[in-house]
């Protein structure tokens, strides 16, 4: 049962290898950039998880005053940043695949390859 | 100027931050071009600056807001970041100063003033990751730098720079957000970003399985962005297809930061609270390296592009720089710092070179520039001795850190020996590699290459850049105290923090 209660951080390691395997064996473009996000997502979560306490709030000091638990908010204020960084990459990758696509008429990496082999033969 | 003084951490990296989109909006490309290099004429300037003041008062420290860490975020410029700052702004002024010539042949008159903004921006990340003393900072910056390093490649000229740039993206990606992990993993148990506070509170961390998580993630990660042997298949592409100014800027710099972090990572936090770390550390970093050394070396020796092979030799380089950390001693510390500066120097060198010979030639492969040293004979001198440094000839800077690298290797007792022969492997075969290039350019036939009559030597505005970096060269090969000087402190500063 511990280990069931850890869920979070279970969903966060099954996210991050999916997105890994799909960096990793996908040859279209987009898909890796989707592989990618997902990566990077299963940190996010794992960043948000590890700020939680159980029964904690935000962290806001109220009128009623008294002991209260509060949740830490740093992690979260990291992860905004590390979406902003994501959001970013993800936007210039699909930027990049549009000028793969303008100039190659193609966006699976395998067409690619061919094409490059096919023009290199003499020059540069 | 005396109330700036104490500021000059912060500003070496909001100089070329807030200079950036200013540059955007420059109406020509000149103004554009003026702008971003009297910026960074402004960094290196800084960096001098800070050289100066570590070198008076050792470790400099700037509280952000002035708001004291661990709560606030500090700024810390040390010998070791000092070192580097100097390389970052050094390569970045040269670079700039060429591409006033380079650039136009390879990127249209409208989007010069976007390159520059990402160039900028590519500088105050660097920059950024260099003066920081704080572990989330880092990845912020690393990804400040590395997003505009990827546009900055991605505006070459050659189309085959879109895939390779886009096999950066993925790889760069995953490296930085393994750092991430690893960080996440190492704040989850100590509960601090200041990498200071986090070697003191670790000590008294319990379970430290989280953390050897966190160091496996971060050295694979930041590895990945080095371009460690086996994890370097993003980089010669990369280098290959981008701009020439860009290839100058990125090889002199972009890996060593990595490296820098993985470095400063390891023996400031790592190295004092895991047990066996430095065994674990040698153990996975010196075989890679010998790896590095030979096998990229081998892949320069057969390679016909310019541009490729001589980032295969920067793979190669790099395993340089890891094997003198691997050792984990002064010495090896000491040539390791030694020879980022110094590479930075001679691959600079090399690739400004190879930026004045792409004016005149329009396909830089290996048999296109027979007998072209006598047209271009400045631009081939500089490569020349470009290519002695990287060879570690007596008298150049890549010579001091290979005189480093092997006082460190006869430390070693048994490892002495076959680790002196791989370096002297190495250097022999850089030998073979830079030989070929100039066997080609001196005494290969002219007539089987292009017609003479359209080669001429490369203005003075690219030369004189070219020929700064060829004084360094020999400068810091004949008077290496500054650099010996300060990657000693950085050396010793890096194991004090040893068990």
């Amino acid at each position: 049962m511990e280990y069931l209660g850890l869920y979070n951080y279970w969903i966060a390691v099954v996210l991050l290898m999916t997105g890994f395997y799909a960096v990793v064996a996908k040859r279209n473009m987009v898909k890796k950039l989707i592989g990618l996000s997902l990566f990077q997502a299963a940190v996010f979560l794992m960043y948000i998880t590890m700020g939680k306490v159980d029964g904690g709030t935000a962290p806001i000091y109220t009128a009623a005053g008294g002991e209260q638990i509060f949740s830490n908010p740093l992690p979260q204020v990291l992860i905004l940043t590390a979406i902003v960084v994501g959001i970013s990459t993800t936007a210039l990758g699909l930027a990049i695949v549009v000028r793969t696509k303008e100039e190659y008429g193609t966006i699976e990496e395998d067409e690619i390859q061919q094409i490059d082999e096919h023009t290199s033969g003499g020059q540069q | 100027m005396s109330s700036w003084a104490p500021h000059l951490p912060v500003l070496q990296v909001v100089v070329p931050l807030m200079t950036a989109p200013l540059a955007v909006l420059m109406p020509d490309r000149r103004l554009a071009w003026a702008l971003a290099t009297a910026a960074s004429i402004c960094a290196l300037a800084i960096a001098i600056a800070l050289v100066g003041d570590v070198r008076e008062q050792g470790t400099v420290v700037y509280e952000v807001g002035s708001w004291a860490p661990p709560y606030g975020i500090a700024l810390g410029v040390d010998a070791m970041s000092a070192l580097l700052l100097l390389v970052v702004a050094g390569a970045s002024t040269l670079g700039l100063l060429a591409s006033a010539t380079s650039l136009p042949g390879e990127i249209e008159p409208q989007r010069q003033p976007q390159f520059y903004a990402a160039w900028l921006l590519s500088l105050a990340g660097l920059s950024g990751i260099l003066v920081t003393a704080d572990a989330f900072n880092i990845f912020v910056f690393m990804e400040i730098s590395s997003l505009s390093a990827y546009v900055l490649i991605a505006g070459g000229p050659d189309k085959r720079a879109l895939p390779s740039v886009f096999k950066y993206l993925a790889m760069g990606t995953i490296g930085a957000t393994f750092y991430l992990i690893g960080v996440g993993l190492v704040y989850m148990m100590t509960g601090t970003l200041n990498l200071a506070d986090m070697e003191q509170r670790l000590a008294t961390v319990g379970d430290v399985k989280p953390i050897l998580v966190a160091a496996g993630f971060i050295t694979v990660g930041l590895a990945l962005k080095a371009a460690v042997f086996p994890l370097h298949v993003w980089l010669p592409n990369a280098y290959t297809y981008a701009p020439n100014v860009v290839t100058v800027f990125l090889a002199a710099c972009a890996t060593k930061i990595s490296i820098y972090i993985l470095i400063r990572f390891d023996f400031f936090v790592f190295q004092g609270n895991l047990t066996a770390h430095d065994w674990q550390f040698s153990y996975f970093l010196m075989p890679l390296a010998i790896l590095g050394i030979l096998v990229a070396s081998m892949v320069a020796i057969f390679e016909t592009h310019l541009k490729r092979l001589l980032a295969w030799s920067s793979v190669a380089q790099i395993g340089y720089i890891i094997l003198g950390a691997s050792l984990i001693s002064v010495t090896g510390l000491t040539a390791s710092m030694l020879h980022m500066f110094n590479h930075a120097i001679a691959k600079g060198t090399a690739f400004l070179a190879i930026a004045c010979l792409a004016l005149s030639i329009s396909s830089l492969d290996i048999r296109n520039i027979a007998g072209v040293a006598r047209h271009m004979p400045w631009t081939m001198a500089a490569f020349v001795v470009a290519g002695l440094s990287l060879i570690g000839v007596p008298g150049t800077a890549g010579f001091i850190s290979k005189w480093y690298l092997i006082k460190a290797a006869l430390e070693m007792g048994d490892l002495a020996f076959p680790l002196i022969a791989v370096i002297l492997i190495g250097s022999v075969m850089a030998v073979i590699y830079v030989w070929r290039v100039v066997e080609s350019a001196y005494f290969g036939n002219a007539d089987a290459g292009m017609s003479g009559a359209t080669i001429k030597e490369a203005p003075l505005a690219i030369l004189i850049p070219t020929w700064i970096a060829v004084m360094l060269n020999v400068w810091f090969g004949l008077a290496p105290a500054l650099p010996v000087e300060l990657s000693t402190r950085a050396a010793e500063l890096l194991m004090g923090h040893m068990p």
